[in-house]
């Protein structure tokens, strides 16, 4: 049963040190608030979870939140890499981060299989690739009819998964819309789920075969406008493209990374947070 | 047509890429440069051809070119958009793809693509995005083409890490698979598309060789820049040069695509 809570309240009950957890949103609704707040409450000792870290991850590493990081594709759309993250990994900086890594199709079928109640996923995947011999996750399975070997890999099952929408209606039913990504699957794969949304309305006028999550299925929902900047939600805003070129600047340096988080995030209030 | 135009190796890589999709083609798009290329053919000679992007974004026309892969831009001009374990599940590994267009930072001789990391894997030199689409891409496509500047630090004799299957590290990782699998392994790279030549698979031993040379590009400068003792087919064309209505409309798309960009920075600065 979805509980209109803070961002802050949301969090603090859900997220606890040493908890998995997975922040979803392909490029487009990305939980940028709610990162933010996980930061602000100082959560250490993460497993994060995520198809693209993108910004959102490269801050909470980059903060020092995170000991393990599950993924599949770890730069900056269009612009480069993740400094904060490659700080992490080649330097240990701040703490040392455990990667586990897949292909995107990979974790699109763990989230599926975690979704459907499902130990594991089965796709014809990772062939001729490097990435089983450093992912011991990745195994193979063969298949009872044909004999043919696929690759297994276990399904995600975050203890909190959180997500941004555009909209709720009053009774806490959710609507996304544009490109929704794994976060269904995301949400559906979770113990508990956080969902930040633009705004609340009467009628959420979903068409019959809309991306809707029933309030039943989720834990709680926070309202913060503007929850997924500088990433976008259609029909909201646009993608601040500068912002993520300009991040490649930012995050490069520890001290200026550290003096734009205490800035932006450190020192913002939790509702409508900047960037 | 071919003219006396003032065509940069960068526009002719491009063109060259673009020309290899076919008219209704169904391409599974990278960003960055297979984007271009795979936009260009659209605009150009195969406007039906269908653009997939692993956002979920099924037969999209963006008229600006992505910064990311789901930028709003691709789901406002796609047929529909599918949630990602769809796009992955139905549309690439159902057999939906005819091809799968990739860019890389390394490729070797076998045509084995390299995006996750140079130096070794617990103590990286240096960390690099990693696979994302790319490793099913490349085996659920029909076939496979990727589009690289040419430098010896990319065409390296062999990849770190085999993140994406070319042929593998002796040419025969697509030989003598169970037959299920067979029914489904795409044929790998059919060509290599950099902006000196055009290298494909020698289809015997599958190792890259030359095929075609972009006008005014010499034999020594691909053996320059390419990381092994690079082989050249028995008969080596020229690749046909760009038509002006080609470079017109590469060059509309990029202005167009600049421009758009520069707006959101002008909004940005405005904001702040």
């Amino acid at each position: 049963m979805a509980e209109f809570l803070s961002l802050q309240e949301a969090v603090s009950r859900f997220v606890s040190d040493g908890a998995t957890v997975a922040m979803e949103g392909f490029t487009h609704l990305i939980p940028f608030a709610a990162g933010h707040e996980v930061i602000r409450q100082k959560k250490r000792d993460l497993t994060l979870i995520r198809m693209t870290p993108d910004l959102i991850y490269d801050q909470l590493i980059g903060m020092g939140c995170a000991s393990k990081l599950i993924f599949s594709w770890g730069g900056n759309p269009g612009v480069g890499s993740l400094h904060r993250l490659r700080d992490a990994v080649e330097k240990h900086y701040p703490v040392p981060l455990t990667i586990v890594e897949h292909s995107h199709a990979a974790m699109a079928c763990a989230y599926e299989a975690g979704a459907a109640g499902l130990p594991f996923a089965v796709l014809r995947g990772f062939i001729g690739s490097d990435l089983p011999k450093v992912n011991d996750q990745i195994k193979s399975i063969t298949c009872p009819f044909t004999g043919e070997e696929l690759a297994a890999v276990p399904s995600i099952r975050p203890d909190v998964s959180i997500v941004h929408a555009q909209k709720a209606d009053r009774h806490g039913n959710v609507l996304i819309e544009g490109i929704v990504g794994v976060q269904k699957e995301a949400v559906l794969a979770a113990t508990h789920s956080i969902v930040t949304v633009e705004e609340v309305v009467d009628e959420l006028g979903a068409g019959p075969n809309a991306c809707v999550l029933p309030e039943w299925a989720i834990s709680a929902i926070s309202v913060v406008p503007m929850g997924a900047a500088p990433s976008y939600t259609h029909g909201y805003y646009p993608r601040d493209n500068t912002f993520y070129r300009r991040w490649d600047a930012i995050a490069r340096d520890r001290d200026t990374f550290a003096d734009w988080m205490t800035q932006h995030v450190l020192n913002a209030d939790a509702q409508g947070a900047s960037q | 047509m071919s003219t006396a135009l003032d065509v940069t190796p960068s526009e002719m890589m491009t063109v060259t890429a673009s020309r290899a999709l076919n008219n209704r083609t169904t391409c599974f798009v990278g960003i960055g440069l297979p984007s271009e290329a795979a936009n260009l053919a659209r605009l150009t000679h195969a406007p039906e051809t269908v653009l997939i992007y692993e956002s979920g974004t099924l037969q999209t026309r963006p008229d600006v070119l992505p910064l990311s892969i789901g930028d709003g831009e691709l789901c406002e001009t796609a047929l529909t958009t599918v949630a990602v374990p769809e796009m992955f599940r139905y549309w690439l590994q159902g057999g939906r793809v005819d091809v799968g267009f990739l860019g890389t930072a390394q490729i070797d001789k076998y045509a084995n693509l390299n995006t996750t990391l140079i130096g070794d894997y617990r103590e990286p030199k240096v960390r690099l995005p990693g696979g994302g689409g790319a490793p099913e891409i490349a085996t659920n496509s029909k076939e496979v083409f990727v589009m690289v500047k040419h430098s010896r630090r990319t065409f390296v004799e062999a990849v770190d890490f085999v993140t994406t299957l070319g042929f593998g590290r002796d040419g025969t990782a697509r030989d003598n698979v169970h037959p299920e699998t067979a029914r489904h392994l795409g044929k790998g790279p059919t060509r290599v598309i950099t902006d000196l030549c055009v290298m494909r698979p020698d289809p015997e031993t599958r190792e890259l060789i030359v095929t075609e040379l972009h006008p005014g590009v010499t034999r020594e400068a691909v053996i320059e820049a390419t990381g092994w003792p690079v082989r050249f087919a028995e008969s080596v064309g020229t690749t046909p040069a760009p038509s002006a209505e080609e470079i017109e409309v590469l060059r509309a798309l990029k202005a167009r695509t600049e421009r758009h960009h520069a707006g959101e920075a002008t909004e940005q600065e405005r904001a702040s």
